[in-house]
């Protein structure tokens, strides 16, 4: 019984509690993702990058407006702005030519750009970690009853998710964008032939991905100590859950953030040193019984 | 035989850079010696990934993981059990290739994409458990220091064991693709449902060129350790596997010694850029775009595609003249 008890105990409540609200940063970043390779069919590894450099504009537009409260929330519009400008003019001049090579030239093309971008960083914001505070109403941490303490910032995060869930949803199913892109992902070329730029529904799509990896760099800034290297493991992570809950669908998306973000936080109070293996095994285990996901993919 | 080789124009250019190789460090400097050898056990590796990956056409996006595994299968073998050195060599490669099998038995059902995904996420599950059990394979430090056997532990005898071995495996891997399944592998690769309705089983042949590809990059792995007598986890993080695949394609994935070139290009590179500055994934990453966009078949392909063209219209010359 004891066991149980342990089992069951307010720290596992706190704890699954943080797994919600990395769900939400993963979940940003992983739709993004997600959208882009259910419309473009890129596996794109710059995504990763994109949410690097969305942290660390984060940083200097909060330092630039002397941090506190509206530096916070200036930061929180401008970066994923800024990440989005960067990826139209990426777009526009390299990724348009090449959608049609196969999946292997266009991974190797993103990681090329990740490499750029790596040290891109690099040299603007040097190798030092750098770290941004939360305003101040969102510091510290709430005590729900006995010894259950929700940080607040993970609070606001979880408040945060059906804002971006909603709109992204009335954008895939509701706007005209939305729907063209869908039709583009099953067939670009009747697409094109019924009279619509399929260039630049391409475009919008691609932007609006990475617009997502930015705000998720920059949503997650106060809770990381933003590091050259945040790119790749974030990458991969966004990579697997996406796999796991299906190419290109949206709810997929959050059931595999869901699936890993809890496995992270409770493996961590589970088995401390390995904690971080348990995410891994739940996506090899999904994948076992579910080869292409556990949602309907897009393909 | 000789006579076979020597007819062979591909033998004679291999031959002569053998003995180049042979002759390299008795006038070149330690430095450059390292470098060769680091070159040589690189190009082992990309050559063993271009076997699934450009004649089987199966999407190895991590290959870095049986190198790593095969490094520190011979440096933990070689630190805790206490035998004999040679027998790491031995251990390492088995390991690598052990480790491949178990892991393409779990990914060979899925195509293309979800295969790649399924063993990035296999791969680093490997990554994690190394980098973290600090108390088996020291965690992020590696492992550093190990004993090397008395008759390899000078550099050049560890540049000739090198050069042995990978002269070895790399004749080896062509024969293999010369040989009657390498051909069913490429017929595979061209057309797997084809291949599947005469009768040949497709997935037992690409397993069994996974073993293949990891055992050598197993070996690869082994020879890192002799050159370094070191291991570190980056060995088989991710990053490294790209690279790899950039080998490939840089030099050209449907040539056989493309890898190698390309393996020898990247080192180099590696090598003289960060003498020089600490930004060494900008170029790479600038190089790489360039050979996406204007080489896509890679340095040998496209030469080799040149040299054909130039055969074709000697070979086609007199008929024109006739006609």
């Amino acid at each position: 019984m004891d066991f149980i008890y342990t089992i069951i105990s307010p720290s596992l409540l706190t704890q699954i509690f943080v797994g919600l609200g990395r769900t939400v940063v993963l979940f940003i970043v992983a739709s993004g993702l997600s959208l882009i390779l259910g419309v473009l069919r890129i596996p794109n590894i710059w995504h990763g990058s994109l949410y690097m450099v969305g942290a660390f504009v984060t940083f200097t537009v909060a330092n630039a407006f002397g941090g506190g409260t509206t530096g916070f929330w200036m930061a929180i519009l401008i970066a994923p702005l800024v990440v989005a400008l960067v990826s139209l003019v990426v777009e526009r001049s390299f990724f348009q030519h090449l959608y049609e090579r196969e999946h292997l030239m266009l991974l190797l093309l993103t990681f090329a750009f990740s490499l750029v971008f790596g040290d891109l960083v690099k040299m603007v914001w040097g190798t030092g970690y750098k770290s941004v505070s939360a305003p101040r109403f969102l510091e510290g941490s709430v005590d729900l009853f006995k010894g259950v303490t929700l940080t607040r910032y993970n609070l606001f995060l979880v408040l945060i998710f059906p804002i971006v869930a909603v709109a992204l949803w009335f954008l895939v199913n509701k706007t005209k964008i939305g729907k063209i892109s869908k039709a583009a992902a099953v067939d670009r070329e009747m697409v094109s032939a019924v009279g619509i730029n399929v260039s630049w529904v391409f475009a919008t799509v691609f932007v609006i991905g990475c617009f997502l990896a930015g705000l998720g760099g920059a949503l997650v800034a106060p809770t990381v100590s933003i590091s050259l290297g945040m790119d790749h493991t974030l990458i991969m992570e966004a990579f697997l859950i996406v796999i796991i809950g299906g190419l290109g669908n949206m709810w997929g998306a959050l059931l595999g953030a869901l699936i890993f973000g809890m496995a992270q936080s409770i493996g961590i109070l589970a088995w401390p040193q390995f904690g971080i293996v348990f995410p891994y095994a739940a996506v090899i285990v999904v994948l076992l019984f579910r080869p292409t996901g556990l949602l309907k993919s897009t393909w | 035989m000789l006579k076979r080789i020597f007819h062979d124009k591909g033998g004679v250019w291999t031959i002569a850079g053998l003995v180049l190789l042979f002759l390299f460090p008795l006038f070149l400097s330690r430095f450059y010696v390292y470098l060769t050898s680091m070159i040589l056990l690189t190009g082992l590796l990309a050559t063993s990934l271009n076997l699934p990956l450009g004649y089987g056409g199966i999407y190895q996006f991590h290959h870095a993981v049986f190198y790593g595994a095969g490094a520190y299968a011979t440096a933990l073998m070689i630190q805790k059990s206490g035998l004999s050195p040679w027998l790491g060599f031995i251990v390492g490669p088995l390991v690598a290739a052990l480790l491949s099998l178990i892991m393409g038995l779990i990914c060979i059902r899925l195509s293309k994409l979800y295969f790649g995904m399924l063993q990035l996420s296999l791969g680093s599950l490997v990554w994690i458990v190394i980098y973290r059990w600090y108390s088996f394979t020291g965690g992020d430090n590696g492992i550093s220091g190990i004993p090397m056997p008395d008759v390899i532990s000078s550099q050049k005898a560890t540049y000739y064991f090198v050069l042995l071995i990978t002269a070895v495996s790399v004749f080896c891997m062509y024969r293999i693709i010369k040989s009657p399944f390498g051909r069913v592998l490429q017929g595979i690769r061209d057309n797997p449902v084809r291949s599947a309705m005469i009768g040949i089983n497709v997935h037992r042949h690409q397993l069994l060129v996974l073993v293949i590809a990891g055992f050598f990059a197993g070996v690869a792995g082994s020879l890192f350790v002799v050159v370094e007598t070191s291991v570190f986890p980056d060995m088989l993080f991710w990053t490294l596997s790209l690279e790899i695949l950039i080998m490939c394609l840089l030099g050209g994935m449907f040539t056989f010694f493309g890898p190698f070139l390309g393996a020898a290009i990247i080192i180099c590179m590696r090598t003289f850029i960060s003498g020089y500055t600490d930004y060494w994934t900008l170029p790479l990453g600038i190089l790489m775009m360039l050979v996406i966009f204007f080489l896509p078949d890679g340095i040998l392909g496209y030469v080799e595609e040149k040299l054909h063209k130039g055969f074709r219209e000697r070979a086609m010359e007199p008929a024109v003249k006739e006609s």
